[in-house]
Order: structure tokens, then C-alpha cells, then sequence
């Protein structure tokens, strides 16, 4: 057994956890952070989209043991539990991106992630960005129109005004 | 605002069931904890066709952490269900018994306290299987010489039928002819496959959480097979991640059932990816042999068809489809005066097949307005107006086509002209005719497809009751999986009561609290849940308009919903009670506000359109990139439009990768190729483009609402639009056909045997086998010869 200690939305945490245990099943069953869903084996959809050290990363792809002393947001800790969404979750509801739900919570963060990381986003730039992340509902349409809206309110869109 | 009629139906109400979502509170099966709950993981077939020599799990069962390691000799499992049965014989059992019929085919299952301990046991499993020979593609599964599935029945023929006109193309000045191949296709829901079973709660025998479409169908086939009491089973749907037809109750969910209850603890099943893609039922798989004959000015005189149809192992019910939707379905929306449609339905040692988004309906509109545009090729007429000379007209409906189905409504020229407006058609036939005569390295294609498809069709169950609390809560029988009928069924509901959206409780797929149901499939839930609602809340409002009446002491035609929340004497704002104060004295006299009500059978309706798919195809290295999509669905009467374009966003990103790149292979042993999401080409986002969508209303006489379905329409017509775009790309080189996935192999090809004059014919006759099938309608002795030619 290996001892982590890890933050994970503000909350420190310490776990004896096996060496082969992967970060989504810390997050999903050690810390009951359901929120994080798995959706393929190969680190090839996304759903399990958390924020490692501010980026994302896919928590199918690390162990937990490597995850120790990392500060970790996973899809509950983007807003709080009583508060308002998060702009982000926001402009997925505004603009009807999503549907059964399933990728949502990969898809949001990695949309967070890609409107931290950019300067500018396009309509080409947000696809390229959310390439890892794969949904079946959508066509991703309304998913690359809400990155877009929230990125025009930030100003990231060449040729809006913030 | 005032509420009341039409204050919420048709508007863009944003979704209710969001915020849960979007917080990470999803319901998932893999999120319920129980307390004591297992996990189950099977040891699954390696090989395509073999027997089972022997099993040996001594050294599992040894491992630490297993409660039991189960074969189908250890524990008599019930069979698996069938959706629809193919043939009677085609059994498949919950475990492989004596041999195994495909890769992925469960064998052994591991039961155990946790699913890593589960995982680890299952490796120590040893299963010695004799090979026997694999067949994997339909077509030489109609051959006598291919290794037979099932012994029983002695061939791999499960249906071989001729039917409709004996000639068709009598009359026709040109007759085109193709052979299309419709690509076996993987459902993937972005959820795998899951459910739980806890057999320790009070009320219930076994209390089953699956990710599913049905819950009460489910229920009663469940309890059929465990041999309960239907009210003794409760089937719960949680949030269910995808389905697109694919979930249902398993051979792997039979097991985790009787698991349950032999062993006296909750146990669960959570599928893997890799599972996922070979255990989950796929979609499409079809050959389809289609000649079209026409006169010299266009006019289509008759069409022949000759389908054979995969069934995957055990005979899975999809295979089925081909003599159903795609049948019914095969005239789409011309003029054909004679049809011959003979089939062949075989199984195959490949995943069992399944409905797949469209079930049938895409493989129709796929090969009919492939043969369309091959024939406007050949009559060298523009293919809008080859179409628009054949279109069935307006005033036409309702009508009985020559296949049998009863088109409700529909008006497709509208739909065309709209499509050919939105996308600028002409311009872009300019664009494309001026790259040509540049000699653009990047040719451009247009797509066109009209269509028609048939959804819903029978009866639905809603509760509406109005609380004390001046709640109102709905209940319907059909079980969302990501559709939104929380916000929709909400948005009809308050319209009756002049009520916000809050006001309304929605509850759905759990046995327990709605009595019953026909879930969702097939595109049925708004015309038929929808419909059920609006009647229901109807009777609702009709009963409190009555007890207003008596308390107000008013006349009951007086009396109206008054849009702010009341119910009252029109015109008299004083002379008004809420929802609340209404139900509470429908309480206080013993008969609280509240009505069960099933709607009365409805026909199908045909929801229709027009799809422009545009493409750019590089002549270079065949590369396609699908550059924009115009599409025209007409769904009758539009609760959402928010939701009605996210699903057809959702259909047009399915219909377009059937076009251009997914696809199930199998190697010659009938090895998986493509079971993982790194080798399985489902697109991301840049692949795909952004979709330009438009709707025509036509209401359909055949429901309250006037709603079609919508979920599966834009798959139906996009798919042949994108196939079609590609074809026309290369027309002016020769190409007249390239099969789907029109991948950049297959495109460089047809461009390079274009150039060098080596195009193959797109056409070759079917196997002989199929002209020995049985005509339909024949008499009993001729059908038995029939059967014995094919040693059916």
C-alpha cells in the first residue's frame, strides 16, 4: 500500500491506497466523488476529464499514487453546492450542451481547462481543444457553441466584445 | 407573465434536468452504493466458434476476496431475452453451455467483494476450447457450406423470404443497379452497460437498477424468467448515460438477476469499454442489392430489392430490422408502383446485432437515395429534380404505400425547396463547377437525401395529480436516457394548468411509482408520453373546473384555468381559488385531484425531411472532410425546438460517421479489430462541422400533440446525404459509387481507378441461394419446399 495525501477541492486528504489504484477509482470510491464518470478503457473518451494542478488531465491515465501531493478539482468542486453554477456549467445549460450527462462532467472541466490555457479561442480552436473528449449525444455542436459563448465573455473571441 | 395555453409549448424552455447534472450528481448505476453489494466480472469467449472442452476455475475460486466462480454447468441460468425473436429455436443462453459463438460471448462469471478482486480472479480461469471454423461475413453465411451455428436448425439461414411483385423493372427504359454495403456499426452510449440487483429490500424480491430504456417491459420479461411475481420485481431506470437502442436487459443482466437471489446480497455489474464494444448489441449490417427502373424522363416504374441481413450471433434480434423498418420503409417518399423485396437473415459467429439510432430506417433511406442518385447520373437529370418528378404529393395522405405503411402527413417538396434555400444549392453547384474547371486539388461534393421514417405508433400511461401543496406532479410511462422529457412533459403540463414550470414534479422509469409504461424507443415519447400527458391533464383540469364550478357556485362553462396559478369564473379575477386551495377540497371530499389515464392506440407518424451535406474530398490522398450540413427534419408539431435540434445534432453526427468513418471489422477468424475507442473511428468534435438546421411543420392527424418523432430522423437522412456528397465529388471522373465508410482508402481508390479506367462495376448478382427462398403468400407445401431448398 502506498500513502497519498492529496487536496481535492479545498479538502486535504490522506489514504493508504493500493499501487495499481487509478485516480478516477480514488476519486470515485475512496472519496466517493461519484461526479467523475469512466467511459472507455484506452484514455481515449474523456469522461474522467479532473483538474491536476490547474490542467486537465484524464484521472483514467495516473494512478492515485502519483497524484500524491497534488491539489485536484473534480467536476463537484466548480461551484458550490447551494451556489450558482459555475459560468462554465452555466453556458451548457444556456445553450443545451448536453444530454444524458454522461461526458458533461469531463467535458466542463476540460472546457475549463482550454479557457484557462488559451488567449483566443475559434469555433476550429475549441474543437481541436476538446478533442480528448468524446460524447455521443450532442454532435458537439451546442458544447463548442457554449466554450465559444463563454470565451466571448471573456474577451477571447477574436472579433467579440466582452 | 400569464401562463396558459401555449405559454411554454413550442418555446426553447431551457432543461430542468440540468443543474443535476452539470453539478455531478448524476444517478448512474456505477454511483449507487449498496450496502454488502458485489461485483460481478465474466470470463468472456477469445475465439469466434468453438466448443467448451472444459472448465477449470478451482484456482478462482481459491482467490481471496470470491464469493463463487459460476459456469452454466454450476447454476441453471434462465436464457437470455430476445427483444423479438427471430426463429423459434435461436436460443441464447445467459452463459455459452457447450460452445461459444462469437468473441466477447460470456462463459464464466466471477462473483466477488470487490471488482478488482473480481478482475484478478477471472484471469486465473482456464478454458479449453476446440475451434471450430468461424463465419463472419453475412454473405457466405447463406452459403450450405458455412459452419453452422445452431445444429438444431441446420443452417444459418434464420429467414429467407421473397415478397412483393414477381417483375418489378417490366416496363423501365433504364434499369440502375447497385450493391451497397451498410456497415455494421457500435452503438457506443458514452455509459457502458450496468445494473444492480438488491434482493434484501422489504417490498420487493429483487429491487433491479438498470441503465435501460424500458423499465416496465424489462419487468415483466425479468420476472417471466426468474419465475416472480411481476409486483414483486421493481425495475429502477436511474440516469441512464446514451442508449441510442442498445439497452436493454442483457445476457450478462439475466445473470447478475439470479446471482442476486441465489446468493441473498446485492450484487452489480458495470460494463468496461472493452466490453462494451464487443458485448453490446451493434446496429445496421446489411447487403443490399438494389435495382431501380425508370422511365426515359425519370419517371420511377418499379424497384427490386434483395437484402441479406446479419444477425450476428444467436440470432440477435436486430437482424430482424431488414425485413421491418427497412422493408416498410423501402418506397420512402416516391411514387414506386411495384416492389419486390426478398431477404435473407443469417447469423454470423460477430456480436449479436441490435437496434442502432434509426433501427432499420437509415438502411432504407441509405439505399434508396443511393439508387437515386445513380439513376441521375445515368438519366444525366440534376438529382433534385429526378426527386422532385417522383415525390409522393400532399394531398395525397393519408396513404397505404405499396409496402403497407400508412404515411400520416407530409409535404416533401416543401422540405427540398427549404433545404436547397438554407444551403444556397445553386451556389454551391457554381462553387463546385468552377473548382472543377480550376482543377482543384480540393474537389467539392453536394449531398442530397429526402426522406421519410416511421416512429411511435401504440399507447402510453400518464398520472397527473395536484397536491395540497398546489404541486403537480406528472408521471408518464416512457423513460428518458438524455432526451429532456422532464423539461417537455413539463412544458405541456403547465400550459393546461397556467402554471411555471417549477410548479411541476416529473417522475418517471421506476416500476414503483408509475404504474406502467411502454419507455422509449423507436422515437415514440413525445407523440405518445406527450400526448398521454396533455389528455391526462386535461381530465385533470376538467374535474377541478367542475368542483370550482360547485364551490364558486358558477356555471362549469364559466369556469377557466385563469393563467396565474388559479382556477376561476372568467373575466372575474375576484372570483378565483389556487391549485392549492382546489386540491385540498378535492382532498377534503374524498376524491383527491388525481387521474390514471392510458391514450387510446395511435398509428405511427412519418416524420420527413430534406438533408444538403457539403464535403470536401482531397483528390490527392482521399481525405473527406464534411465542410457543412443543412438539414431539414419535419417532426409535425415542436414542443422544444432546443431539444428537437439537439437531437438532430445528435442524429447528424451519427449519420455522418456511418458515412465517412465508423465501422465494425472482423479479420477473416472473426477476431475483433475495432474494440477499443482508440481503434473505433467515433468522431470528436474536430471532425465534425457545425450543422446548419431548419424544420418544416406538418402536423400529423394521428396524435393530439401533432408531434413525430425526432430522435432518430436526422440520422436517416444525413448518413445517404454525406455518402451521396462524397459520390458527387468524383462524379465528373466516373465514380458512381463508393461504400460506407467512404474512407480515404476507398476514396483514393475509386479516384485512382477513375484515372486509369479500371472502375469496378457497382454491381454483381446476389448469391444464388436467395432466388430458392419462399415467396411470401405461398401455399403451405410450397413454402416447405422452399424451406428444404435452404435446408432452412
Amino acid at each position: 500500500m502506498v500513502l497519498i495525501a492529496v487536496q481535492v477541492n479545498g479538502t486535504d486528504h490522506q489514504d493508504e491506497v493500493e499501487p495499481r489504484l487509478l485516480l478516477v477509482q480514488y476519486l470515485r470510491e475512496t472519496l466517493g466523488l461519484t461526479g467523475t464518470n469512466i467511459g472507455c478503457d484506452t484514455s481515449s473518451c474523456g469522461a474522467c476529464t479532473v483538474l491536476l494542478n490547474g490542467e486537465s488531465v484524464k484521472s483514467c491515465t495516473l494512478l492515485a499514487a502519483q497524484a500524491d501531493g497534488a491539489e485536484i478539482q473534480t467536476i463537484e468542486g466548480l461551484a458550490p453546492a447551494e451556489g450558482p453554477l459555475h459560468p462554465v456549467q452555466e453556458a451548457f445549460r444556456e445553450n443545451h450542451a448536453l444530454q444524458c450527462g454522461y461526458c458533461t462532467p469531463g467535458m466542463v472541466m476540460a472546457a475549463v481547462s482550454l479557457l484557462e490555457e488559451e488567449d483566443q479561442l475559434t469555433e476550429r480552436t475549441v474543437r481541436e481543444g476538446l478533442e480528448g473528449n468524446l460524447c455521443r449525444c450532442t454532435g458537439y455542436h451546442n458544447i463548442v457553441r457554449a466554450v465559444l459563448a463563454c470565451a466571448a465573455e471573456r474577451g477571447m473571441v477574436p472579433g467579440s466584445v466582452s | 407573465m400569464t401562463m396558459g395555453a401555449g405559454a411554454f409549448s413550442g418555446k426553447p424552455v431551457r432543461r430542468v434536468e440540468d443543474p443535476a447534472l452539470l453539478r455531478g450528481e448524476g444517478t448512474y448505476v456505477d454511483n449507487l452504493k449498496i450496502e454488502g453489494m458485489l461485483t460481478l466480472h465474466f470470463v468472456r469467449s477469445p475465439i469466434a466458434h468453438a466448443t467448451i472442452r472444459s472448465i477449470d476455475a478451482s484456482a478462482a475460486r481459491a482467490m481471496p476476496g470470491v464469493v463463487g466462480v459460476y459456469s452454466a454447468t454450476d447454476l441453471a441460468f434462465p436464457p437470455a431475452p430476445a427483444l423479438m425473436t427471430l426463429r423459434p429455436g435461436a436460443v441464447r443462453p445467459a452463459l455459452a453451455e457447450d460452445r461459444v459463438n462469437f468473441v466477447g460471448d460470456p462463459v464464466v462469471v466471477v462473483v466477488a467483494e470487490s471488482r478488482a478482486l473480481a478482475m484478478d480472479a477471472a484471469e486465473m480461469v482456464e478454458i479449453d476450447y476446440e475451434p471450430l471454423g468461424a463465419v463472419v461475413d453475412m454473405e457466405d453465411a447463406l452459403s450450405p457450406d458455412s459452419p453452422v451455428q445452431y445444429e438444431s436448425i441446420g443452417s444459418n439461414v434464420m429467414i429467407g423470404l421473397r415478397s412483393g411483385s414477381d417483375d418489378p423493372l417490366a416496363g423501365a427504359d433504364v434499369v440502375v443497379r447497385g450493391r451497397f454495403e451498410n456497415q455494421r456499426v457500435a452503438v457506443v452510449p458514452m455509459e457502458g452497460s450496468a445494473i444492480a440487483v438488491d434482493p434484501t429490500g422489504a417490498d420487493y424480491d429483487l429491487t433491479v437498477h438498470l441503465a435501460c430504456q424500458m423499465p416496465h417491459m424489462i419487468r415483466g420479461v425479468l420476472s417471466g424468467l426468474l419465475e416472480l411475481e411481476p409486483d414483486r420485481v421493481r425495475v429502477i431506470a436511474p440516469h441512464v448515460g446514451g442508449s441510442f437502442g442498445g439497452k436493454h436487459l442483457s445476457a450478462e443482466g439475466v445473470v447478475a438477476a439470479k446471482l442476486a437471489l441465489e446468493l441473498g446480497r446485492p450484487v452489480k455489474w458495470v460494463e468496461t469499454r472493452s466490453e462494451n464494444m464487443v458485448a453490446l448489441p451493434h446496429g445496421r449490417g446489411q447487403v443490399q442489392y438494389v435495382e431501380l427502373g425508370l422511365k426515359h424522363d425519370g419517371t420511377m416504374v418499379g424497384l427490386r430489392c434483395r437484402m441479406v441481413g446479419d444477425a450476428g450471433a444467436y440470432a440477435g434480434f436486430g437482424g430482424i430490422l431488414v425485413l421491418g423498418q427497412t422493408k416498410i420503409m423501402a418506397q420512402g417518399v416516391y411514387h414506386i408502383p411495384e416492389i419486390a423485396f426478398d431477404v435473407g437473415i443469417v447469423v454470423t459467429n460477430t456480436t449479436p446485432m441490435g437496434a442502432y439510432r434509426g433501427a432499420g430506417r437509415p438502411e432504407a433511406a441509405a439505399f434508396l437515395e443511393r439508387i437515386v442518385d445513380m439513376a441521375a447520373d445515368e438519366l444525366d437529370m440534376d438529382p433534385v429534380e429526378l426527386r422532385r418528378k417522383n415525390f409522393i404529393q400532399p394531398e395525397e395522405f393519408p396513404l397505404t404505400t405499396v409496402m403497407g405503411a400508412e404515411y400520416d402527413s407530409g409535404d416533401y417538396e416543401v422540405a427540398l425547396d427549404e433545404a436547397l434555400r438554407i444551403s444556397d444549392y445553386k451556389g454551391l453547384r457554381d462553387e463546385q463547377a468552377q473548382r472543377r474547371a480550376r482543377g482543384d486539388r480540393m474537389l467539392l461534393g453536394i449531398g442530397l437525401a429526402c426522406y421519410v421514417e416511421v416512429t411511435g405508433g401504440g399507447e402510453e400511461f400518464a398520472e397527473v395529480e395536484v397536491h395540497d401543496d398546489g404541486m403537480i406532479t406528472v408521471k408518464a410511462g416512457t423513460s428518458a436516457h438524455g432526451q429532456g422529457h422532464a423539461t417537455a412533459f413539463a412544458q405541456i403540463a403547465a400550459d393546461q394548468f397556467g402554471v411555471p414550470i417549477e410548479q411541476i414534479r416529473y417522475v418517471q422509469s421506476d416500476t414503483a411509482r408509475v404504474a406502467r409504461g411502454g419507455g422509449t424507443g423507436g422515437s415514440r415519447s413525445v407523440q405518445l408520453g406527450g400526448t398521454a400527458v396533455l389528455q391526462t391533464s386535461k381530465l385533470v383540469v376538467e374535474r377541478a373546473k367542475e368542483l370550482v364550478a360547485d364551490i364558486l357556485e358558477a356555471a362549469p362553462e364559466d369556469i377557466v384555468v385563469t393563467g396565474d396559478g388559479s382556477v376561476g369564473v372568467a373575466g372575474v379575477p375576484s372570483k378565483a381559488i389556487t391549485w392549492a386551495q382546489v386540491a385540498r377540497t378535492a382532498s377534503e371530499r374524498g376524491a383527491p385531484l388525481q387521474v390514471q389515464h392510458d391514450t387510446e392506440r395511435a398509428g405511427s407518424t412519418f416524420p420527413f425531411g430534406a438533408h444538403v451535406a457539403v464535403v470536401e474530398v482531397d483528390s490527392e490522398t482521399g481525405r473527406v472532410v464534411p465542410v457543412q450540413h443543412f438539414a431539414v427534419d419535419d417532426c409535425g408539431v415542436i414542443v422544444n425546438p432546443l431539444l428537437v435540434d439537439g437531437q438532430v445534432h445528435g442524429g447528424l453526427a451519427s449519420g455522418i460517421a456511418q458515412a465517412l468513418w465508423e465501422q465494425f471489422l472482423y479479420d477473416a477468424d472473426g477476431n475483433p479489430i475495432t474494440s477499443t475507442l482508440a481503434e473505433y473511428a467515433m468522431p470528436s468534435a474536430a471532425e465534425l462541422p457545425s450543422f446548419t438546421t431548419a424544420h418544416t411543420e406538418t402536423p400529423s392527424p394521428v396524435n393530439d400533440l401533432g408531434a413525430k418523432g425526432i430522435g432518430e430522423s436526422a440520422t436517416v437522412g444525413s448518413t445517404p446525404a454525406v455518402q451521396n456528397a462524397v459520390v458527387d465529388a468524383l462524379s465528373h471522373l466516373g465514380v458512381r459509387h463508393i461504400d460506407m465508410p467512404c474512407t480515404p482508402e476507398r476514396v483514393w481508390r475509386a479516384i485512382s481507378d477513375a484515372r486509369i479506367g479500371t472502375l469496378p462495376d457497382p454491381w454483381r448478382e446476389p448469391r444464388t441461394e436467395m432466388a430458392a427462398f419462399p415467396k411470401e403468400g405461398a401455399s403451405e407445401e410450397e413454402l416447405e419446399r422452399g424451406a428444404e431448398s435452404v435446408n432452412l
